[in-house]
């Protein structure tokens, strides 16, 4: 039975995809090549991997306040990813999740970038607040 | 949420459909992290560089700035963070036209939903800094952990869309930073060394800030031999917000909220050490190179003692590569009445104003310059600009001045 594991906050619609998984954080400032659409700062873990259509699931919210708009923006060129997972969010993520309609789970009991293989499918289902590894 | 008469009103389209899409997007994000009601604010700080809205974020303010019915536009003081340039500067910097004639839209718009624009990233220390207890929306991760720790003001990031539309509604979802369970201290730091220079303070706060590591965690530190200043506080807390995303700090004795530790002792704090070493670890994790392209004092934008000082240094030079320094349009006029501006510029240096370097398409004006290698005294920046493809390094404000003229740091 695929185990299901349940998050405290929530956003979106319910989507599967394959799993980016890595025990960093996420900034869209800091961290991405944003028209190339993959990790771009050398020194994390998810450097030279593309992330559009993908569940990121990531330890933490990072950097600045440019991340609320980032995501629309990404999002209207189709350089977004599918889903955003974390342990911690910020308020950033969040809001930019909102504007951008991109679905998003955020707290969990256990350290889900632990918990959850790397390129595995999984479904996120925002209004049950579940994340289940296909 | 619980929503008064006045925030239904707003949900439901009574006052026209600007402030019915603000107060849907406070909720969703509210409901998301389980605020009960709103608070009202007194203040809105908007970031909005063109770089991060790009061409489908600036398209979503003019529509809300082409609204005509009900109420459209802001009801609170609401101002803006830095552009994306300095027009009159913009060829030096060989930004494209595509990007002026976006960063002219996007101003069009704030101007026409009621924005004042300030451009400014440093507004505790020029336009208004707010009051302990004072509930404000501020965006840029600076201005809030300043606000927060050193004024003793009340907000979370704000992001664009959260800020404009707190700025719109004059509230925003009480969660986060406006309530006292979250403002007491996860981590207690104890420091045997309080540094002297700029980035000495900005590395101090990046190391806290990574020890940190997330939104929800407040350091408290105690140690420091004396009350910082304002730019020292400016840089600590920038790089502790910039590197790990921190909103709060308390400083024993010195913040507001913290004269005593007891003040603001949370359950369970974790301790933690930090010596001068540390400082000099991040240092060291930067200095990879000797060669400098060019030379960047920003992130915070500077006031007007950094201009000062950064003008003595500037004194009987030339520079033989560019030295970049960004300033408020607040600052600006006083460093030009002064000479700052022009000791500054008779080096070969630049003064920008209402502008930040690295909301400022920092990887086209990289690509567009011949720009790889930059030296600065942020802790911010340097943070921040590997991901825009430059090899950042952090030395002293004299030693950037002197990396200016020889094109290498000593």
């Amino acid at each position: 039975m695929s185990k299901l594991y349940t998050a405290r906050h929530a956003m979106g619609a319910k989507v599967t995809g394959e799993a980016l998984v890595a025990k960093d954080g996420f900034s869209a400032r800091y961290d991405l090549n944003r028209i190339d659409g993959v990790f771009s700062r050398p020194a994390h873990k998810l450097a030279g991997q593309s992330y559009v259509g993908k569940v990121l699931v990531l330890d933490t919210a990072k950097g600045g306040v440019a991340s609320a708009w980032m995501l629309h923006e990404m999002q209207s060129r189709e350089k977004a990813p599918l889903a955003i997972v974390f342990n911690t969010v910020n308020p950033i993520l969040a809001q930019g999740a909102a504007l951008g309609d991109i679905t998003m789970l955020a707290g969990f009991d256990e350290d889900i970038t632990a918990a959850i293989p790397h390129g595995a499918q999984v479904e996120i289902d925002p209004e049950a607040k579940t994340l289940r590894v296909l | 949420m619980k929503l008064n008469d006045q925030e239904k009103a707003m949900l439901a389209g009574e006052l026209g459909p600007v402030p019915q899409l603000a107060m849907q997007h406070q909720v969703k994000v509210g409901t998301f992290f389980g605020a009960e009601d709103m608070v009202p604010v007194t203040q809105a700080h908007i970031m909005a560089d063109t770089e991060s809205l790009g061409e489908a974020g600036v398209r979503w303010l003019e529509k809300l700035a082409a609204t005509t019915t009900g109420d459209h536009t802001v009801r609170i003081p609401t101002i803006t963070d830095p552009r994306g340039t300095d027009f009159s500067k913009a060829k030096q910097l060989r930004q494209a036209d595509w990007m002026l004639a976006l960063e002219r839209r996007a101003i069009d718009a704030f101007v026409k939903l009621g924005v004042s624009m300030t451009d400014t990233c440093i507004n505790y220390q020029t336009i208004q800094a707010p009051t302990r207890g004072e509930h404000v929306a501020f965006g840029d991760t600076g201005v809030v952990i300043y606000s927060n720790s050193v004024c003793g003001a009340r907000s979370n990031f704000e992001g664009g869309p959260s800020a404009l539309s707190a700025g719109i509604t004059g509230r925003t979802p009480r969660y986060g930073y406006h309530l006292d369970e979250h403002r007491r201290a996860t981590i207690h730091v104890r420091t045997d060394w309080t540094p002297v220079t700029l980035n000495d303070w900005g590395a101090l706060g990046g190391v806290i800030g990574k020890l940190a590591g997330n939104y929800w965690a407040v350091p408290v530190v105690e140690g420091l031999d004396r009350a910082p200043t304002s730019d020292e506080l400016k840089h600590f807390g920038a790089a502790m917000a910039s590197f790990g995303s921190s909103a709060l700090f308390h400083l024993v004795g010195i913040t507001p909220e913290a004269s005593r530790l007891e003040d603001v002792k949370g359950h369970n704090m974790h301790y933690v050490q930090v010596s001068k070493d540390d400082v000099v670890a991040l240092h060291k994790h930067y200095a990879v190179e000797k060669d400098v392209d060019v030379v960047v004092f920003s992130a915070p934008q500077l006031s007007l003692y950094e201009l000062r000082a950064l003008a003595e240094l500037c004194e009987g030079r030339k520079f033989k590569i560019p030295l970049l320094a960004t300033t408020s349009p607040q600052v600006k006029p006083d460093a030009d009445r002064f000479g700052y501006t022009k000791r500054i510029e008779d080096a070969g240096g630049t003064v920008y104003s209402g502008m930040c370097f690295y909301q400022s398409y920092a990887r086209e004006i990289a690509e567009a310059n011949g720009w790889k290698r930059l030296a600065t005294n942020s802790a911010k920046i340097v943070n921040i600009l590997g991901g825009y493809g430059y090899v950042p390094m952090l030395a002293t404000m004299e030693e950037c001045v002197a990396a200016a003229e020889t094109g290498r740091l000593a």
